[in-house]
């Protein structure tokens, strides 16, 4: 007879899923009366939380690789504010948001260099790569620009995939907004490029090892590089998904967005040791961490709960996989 | 070098001023001598003030004037503000220190500010009691919220910067489901004290922070403490086999810092008559380590200096003064903040060292 057999590797994930099946049903059951589980909260939890589901995307290679990005939050603050003030300045939204994802990218690259080539630890490179970005985000602008463009508005007409409709007016119901499509995408081409790419090989040979990868022929300084440019350009993608739905920037915005990153990406499974861990995890992640927001605003509970309950859950996860590491090389 | 420049020009009245320069001076001279990495950051400290006494008016006048009911005279100025204003951050860095002189680091210092903050707050405004109950019962509950960052680390083997991150990230939301959400003010005559009164003229934060700072000292370097510290963070299998508890030093040096960031909490909002959950010691715990950083402690652990750390805090405080002097705005002082940080992670990096040395034609040391 074949016995279904779980891989230790996989214990994270599928903990990760069974936690947010069982949060959606306990939705479902104790929000019955408030329509837990129609599709628009499906579609909202996936909107609610796009931007971070883009920058965990590319944190995820961060942590993969047994690094670790502190600077996410402050990046996509000052993406906002670049991309408003060029726009106010009368560029159109795309190249401002092309030369947005160019200097976050640069900016990323910078900070790899400096971990891999000068070996400084990751969290402080990170740490002051958030000083820097959020200082600069107010060197741009010191306050909250809106964003008026054709361009804008006309993604927010026409960038949704309408799902369904009211039976009689015909206007749409449920529909997919654009930073959904965005989150979905990224999430897809993360995941493509971690597992079938040479890339994304390094990266996980990088994160269980990095001396044998070295030893191996693997360009870990080159592909660290990567990975810090990897997680700029989604942090600042994540930026320009933010104006999108708020119509405006601002430097002060999403402080602490980066514990929220991390936060998913830890829940989704992926080790902080690095080496293992799935994109398709983080977006779990992700989803948890909407469903959290989702749950605590339906119980009318204190929002404060919420970083709360994202710290327990941290905390379970992380001890978890302590578990498992233990019982790993017990066994080995 | 420095020292010699100071000589040269002429330093503003008061013999406090001098004795400073002195001081700095003679440490300066000191630690090039032994060739002690502190050197760099009283270098650096050193440059600072100097082009504080060339570029910002009135940088080293320190007056005596009496305060608000003409009774007591204390000293005022710039110098005086930044050593009173550092004083969270020197408080901060001294467990941040030996935490990470044992090859860890602790993030959660800004947050268990905050927890503390707001419970003496909350226990002196909403549940009466007299202040020194308030803050023995926050100090407990600091040294209680290091000792789980210690139970992680040292229990369960979880890596620090994961390990602290859950109370950086829960702490402030426990200290809001305290405060109901609320910023609580305070008009209790001890709690205002503890950062604003004064004790031999100066502030009195100075004074809790030399207590501190020899107390730690004298616990760490004149018992074997500070040895085992450096054994754990050099090599805890080696200390284990050689009879040290990796474990017990781990935990008691988070519990300690723990204890640090409740103290510096209560100063920081005894400092604004205010409890904020939200932003009492926000980003400080960055301060803190960069303070450990700059002072010299290697941050793979196995070495340590206090008084550098103590150095590096007031680099970083007149850092921040100094932009504050030159009308640079508080949201922009990060970016040279920043800078500075790289700056000197850079020069203590070792493969720029090999780097610069290789260049210059000679083989590294």
């Amino acid at each position: 007879m074949k016995r279904l057999r779980v891989d230790a590797k996989h214990i994270p994930l599928l903990a990760t899923a069974g936690v947010m099946v069982l949060m959606y049903v306990s939705g479902c059951i104790a929000f019955h009366d408030k329509n837990f589980s129609s599709l628009r909260v499906i579609v909202d939890l996936f909107g609610g939380n796009a931007f971070l589901g883009v920058a965990a995307v590319g944190a995820t290679f961060v942590i993969l690789s047994g690094g670790i990005d502190l600077s996410v939050g402050s990046v996509i603050a000052f993406t906002t504010i670049a991309v408003a003030a060029m726009v106010s300045k009368g560029l159109h939204p795309l190249p401002a948001m092309g030369l947005a994802l160019l200097a976050g990218t640069a900016f990323g690259a910078g900070m790899g260099v400096l971990v891999a080539a000068f070996r400084i630890p990751p969290f402080l490179v990170t740490l002051t790569g958030m000083f820097f970005a959020r200082g600069m985000g107010f060197v741009v602008h010191g306050l909250s620009i809106a964003i008026e463009h054709p361009f804008y508005q006309a993604v927010m007409r026409h960038g949704a995939i309408v799902v369904t409709r009211h039976a009689k007016t015909g206007a749409p119901a449920v529909q997919i907004p654009s930073w959904t499509i965005c989150f979905l995408l990224v999430a897809l081409a993360g995941a493509w490029a971690a597992r079938y790419t040479r890339f994304g090989r390094n990266v996980y040979a990088i994160g269980s090892s990095e001396h044998s990868a070295r030893l191996m022929g693997v360009p870990v300084t080159w592909t660290k590089v990567g990975v810090y440019a990897l997680a700029g350009f989604c942090s600042a993608l994540a930026g320009c998904v933010a104006t999108l739905y708020m119509q405006s920037g601002n430097a002060a915005s999403f402080v602490g967005s980066e514990l929220d990153v991390i936060a998913s990406v830890v829940i989704g499974g992926t080790l902080l040791t690095g080496g293992v861990g799935y994109v398709g995890g983080t977006v779990m992640g992700v989803l948890i961490l909407s469903l959290i927001t989702t749950l605590i605003t339906n119980a009318n509970i204190s929002s404060w709960l919420t970083s709360v309950a994202v710290g327990i859950l941290l905390l379970v996860f992380i001890v978890l996989q302590r578990v498992l590491a233990r019982g790993q090389s017990a066994a080995a | 070098m420095t020292a010699d420049a100071g000589a040269g020009i002429p330093i503003p009245h008061g013999a406090f001023v001098i004795g400073l320069w002195v001081a700095l001076g003679a440490g300066l001279v000191a630690c090039a001598i032994r060739r002690s990495r502190v050197s760099w950051a009283l270098a650096a400290l050193a440059l600072l003030l100097l082009f504080n006494l060339f570029f910002t008016k009135d940088f080293f006048v320190i007056d005596l004037k009496p305060d608000a009911d003409l009774r007591h005279w204390h000293y005022f100025g710039t110098l005086v503000d930044i050593l009173n204003h550092g004083s969270k951050v020197m408080l901060l860095a001294l467990g941040m220190t030996l935490v990470i002189a044992t090859g860890g680091v602790d993030l959660s210092v800004g947050a268990v500010m905050a927890l503390s903050a707001t419970l003496t707050a909350q226990a002196v405004v909403a549940w009466g009691w007299p202040f020194w109950a308030g803050a023995l019962m926050a100090l407990a509950v600091a040294l209680l919220a290091g000792a789980w960052n210690g139970l992680l680390v040292a229990g369960l083997g979880v890596q620090p910067i994961v390990a602290t991150l859950i109370l950086m990230v829960s702490g402030r939301g426990i200290a809001q489901l305290v405060s109901a959400g609320q910023i609580i003010t305070f008009s209790d005559p001890s709690y205002t004290f503890l950062g604003n009164g004064h004790l031999f003229r100066l502030p009195f934060t100075l004074t809790l922070v030399v207590a501190m700072l020899v107390l730690t000292s004298l616990l760490t370097r004149a018992t074997a403490v500070g040895l085992f510290v450096e054994a754990v963070g050099d090599n805890p299998t080696s200390s284990r086999y050689s009879g040290v508890s990796p474990r017990l030093v781990k935990f008691l040096v988070y519990s300690f810092t723990g204890l640090c960031a409740g103290l510096a909490g209560l100063i920081a909002a005894s400092n604004v008559k205010s409890a904020d959950a939200n932003h009492c010691g926000l980003f400080l715990e960055l301060d803190a380590i960069l303070a450990v950083v700059i002072g010299g402690t290697a941050l793979s652990g196995g070495r340590f200096s206090l008084i550098g750390s103590m150095v590096g805090a007031l680099f970083i405080q007149t850092l921040t003064t100094t932009m504050y002097a030159r009308n640079v705005s508080s949201d922009v002082a990060p970016v040279p903040k920043a800078l500075a940080i790289i700056a000197v992670c850079l020069l203590q990096s070792e493969v720029l060292r090999q780097k610069v040395a290789r260049a210059l034609g000679r083989a590294p040391r």
